[in-house]
């Protein structure tokens, strides 16, 4: 079987930092990889590496996606190929309405399949189903992209978008960061909506709460730029117990997978 | 002899040509005095403060026929207009007007040139000279009209000429409308110049948006002259939207006569290609507690240049006056250029003013954001851009306009090289 995404020894840096310092992860077809770690230690970094975040350069390593090198891909290809971001920090940008950019996008993405194109009745019943199960206001398809949205509204679109264009692989940036219980819930309800045979997901948490709700296969601890840890899910409780000073003085076990 | 000079003289030999002559006496009288001071004061120069940044070159290079006399076949205006005009002369086939409205053609002339005194502005002069008909619109007092006011005028024909629409604009007391004016380049050949005269009164307690729209030939010249007064609570707003032009001189002037007056000046340019595209405004408060609020926003691309003046003028007696400026502009590709300078004089002490410029970029992190969901790059700047012109067009008070003007500027950005 060829893996969904196969990382090797990835090494990425930003202007002069060198962030990733040898990253190997691989994740199967059907696999949820929940990822951790402290604040800096690299974890957007590799979610922007894998997205095609211009302003990293890889230094040294490979990313192979569904058999291809996935780092000769632009942005845009990337994402027509199923990759998908759910930022951190999603981008506020006025004057394009949320409606418009999604349905650019969504478009975009039939086109590359060679789908005819969705006209805005069609579009306007999917998204509709898919705002439902994000519980979105309806004024936000209105309103210019992100601008002014709360932060749980921002990660709420992020999930909308994300069930619109149904990505191969979806990878989720702290997306439950700044949410309330419900709004939590929600994203999990549409994480899980998407879990399926053929995807991937590489969710990034600080919190073991969300991996309640999604169910990893596996959770890795990224810190200073490498994979120090790798386990189930019982390692998220685990660092929500001890915190990730205990990872110094336990060595990792033996086999673990990388 | 410059350039300028020739030019000058082959426009003054086209007047000779055309003999204008309909109209009463006074109207005579005005052209004579207009085609003197025409002669007298030449084409403006870069050495004149009010034309240091715009050279007006491309000018002396046209070659015009004479200005249209009879009426000519032209493509219709997407939505049909209270009056047409074609190459300058009128046409039939206009809509009827709503109430309150009413549009007569030159008259007598004795209210033409309050407001553009032919001898200060010499294309004012030139437009003045050759008038041979004109869109006097009037606004009834305490008319209140919802149906837009549409002016159409077109360039048309194979053959570049000189065109010269000249309107008048006058809402009476109470009185509340929207006028269009459409000044399009309805042909392929480009060529022409069209020099426009448009002047505003907006008397006591009225309220009056205009918008103006500026749809030229890559190769045209256009220099259009507004020229407005308000009275006492009398409300302005103005709707400039320019898109290309070989050289496009946009002069613009509100005169805040009467106490409480407000305006808003809103303006929105292109310039790609080679294209020139100068906005001068003046806000002039002559009297206390005026409001003036002012946004243009330009996108500049490829070798296009564009030039913001903005004067905000504070007579001493205009004591709580409250003035904001404002223009962003957005600078596409390397070769393209803008030159910004707000003016404040403000003689008064008890005022609010503020201005700013700025000169940016398209975020990089929203062309991520776009891209990382699927939309290839060229598209996402074409949206951005797009996004950054909104502002303007959303707030156009006709909104078919603001639809079709935003499909114009797609395929012009759509057009544009990366
Ligand atoms: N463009 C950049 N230039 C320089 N340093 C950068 C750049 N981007 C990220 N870094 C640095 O790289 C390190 C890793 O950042 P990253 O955003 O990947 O961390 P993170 O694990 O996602 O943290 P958090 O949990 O706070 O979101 C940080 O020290 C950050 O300051
Ligand atoms: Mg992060």
């Amino acid at each position: 079987m060829t893996a969904l995404l196969e990382i090797r020894d990835l090494h990425a840096k930003a202007g002069d930092a060198e962030i990733l310092q040898g990253i190997d992860l691989t994740i199967q077809p059907g696999e949820v990889h929940a990822i951790m770690g402290p604040n800096g230690s690299g974890k957007s970094t590799l979610a922007g590496v894998l997205s095609g975040r211009p302003s990293f350069e890889v230094t040294q390593g490979t990313v192979r996606y569904d058999g291809r090198d996935l780092l000769e891909l632009e942005i845009e290809e990337r994402a027509r190929e199923g990759i998908f971001l759910a930022f951190q920090y999603p981008v506020e940008i006025p004057g394009i309405t949320n409606n418009y950019f999604l349905k650019a996008a969504l478009n975009a993405h039939r086109k590359h399949k060679g789908l005819e194109e969705f006209d805005a009745m069609d579009f306007m019943t999917l998204v509709r189903e898919k705002m439902k199960i994000v519980e979105m206001p309806k004024d936000l398809m209105g309103r210019s992209i992100n601008e002014g949205f709360s932060g749980g509204e921002k990660k709420r679109n992020e999930v909308l978008q994300m069930l619109l264009l149904e990505p191969r692989l979806a990878i989720m940036d702290e997306t439950d960061s700044g949410l309330d219980i419900d709004a939590l819930r929600v994203v999990a309800t549409g994480a899980n909506h998407l879990r399926g045979p053929e995807r991937g997901m590489l969710v990034i948490t600080h919190y073991q709460r969300l991996l309640d709700y999604i169910q990893p296969d596996f959770v890795h601890v990224l810190s200073e730029g490498k994979i120090v840890r790798s386990g189930g899910k019982e390692l998220a409780h685990e660092l929500e117990a001890k915190g990730y000073g205990w990872l110094e003085v336990e060595p990792p076990a033996e086999g673990a997978p990388a | 002899m410059s350039d300028l000079d020739q030019a000058q003289q082959r426009l003054l030999a086209l007047h000779e040509a055309a003999q204008p002559s309909d109209g009463g006496d006074a109207v005579a009288t005005l052209r004579r005095e207009a085609r003197a001071a025409f002669a007298e004061q030449g084409l403006p120069t870069t050495r004149m403060e009010e034309w240091r940044y715009t050279n007006l070159a491309p000018l002396a290079r046209l070659d015009l026929a004479e200005p249209a006399q009879e009426p000519v076949d032209c493509p219709p205006p997407d939505v049909p207009a209270h009056v047409q005009f074609a190459n300058g002369v009128r046409s039939e086939g206009a809509a009827a007007l709503p109430a309150g409205v009413s549009i007569d053609g030159l008259g007598d002339g004795a209210d033409l040139g309050q407001l553009a005194p032919a001898k200060e502005h010499p294309f004012v002069a030139l437009n003045t000279a050759f008038l041979l008909d004109a869109a006097r619109v009037r606004v009834e007092a305490g008319a209140q009209v919802d149906e837009p006011v549409r002016l159409d005028f077109a360039t048309v024909g194979e053959v570049p000429r000189l065109c010269q629409p000249r309107v008048l604009l006058q809402a009476a007391p109470r009185s509340r409308a929207t006028v269009v004016i459409d000044l399009r380049s309805a042909t392929e050949q480009g060529g022409f110049l069209r020099n426009a005269v448009i002047e505003t009164h907006v008397e006591d307690d009225a309220e009056l948006r205009v918008v103006l729209l500026e749809r030229s030939h890559p190769e045209d010249v256009v220099v259009t002259h507004f020229a407005s007064r308000q009275g006492r609570n009398a409300r302005l707003e103005t709707h400039t939207v320019t898109l290309g032009g070989r050289l496009v001189r946009n002069d613009l002037s509100a005169v805040l006569a009467g106490e409480g007056a407000e305006c808003r000046l809103l303006g929105l340019f292109l310039a790609a290609g080679d294209d020139v595209i100068d906005n001068h405004t003046l806000v002039d408060h002559a009297v206390p507690h005026g409001r003036s609020d002012e946004l243009y926003k330009g996108v500049l691309a490829e070798n296009g240049r564009g030039v913001f003046r903005g004067r905000v003028l504070v007579r001493p007696d205009a004591q709580k006056t409250d003035a904001s400026q404002s223009n962003p502009n957005l600078l596409l590709h390397d070769g393209a250029e803008i030159d910004t300078k707000p003016q404040l004089e403000i003689h008064a002490d008890d005022v609010r003013c503020s201005h700013g410029s700025a000169i940016g970029r398209l975020d990089p992190e929203a062309l991520y954001y776009l891209r990382a969901r699927g939309i290839d790059e060229p598209d996402a700047r074409r949206l951005l851009t797009e996004g950054f012109a909104a502002e303007i067009l959303a707030g156009l008070p006709v909104a078919d306009l603001g639809e079709s003007l935003g499909e114009h500027l797609r395929e012009r950005l759509g057009a544009l090289g990366s």
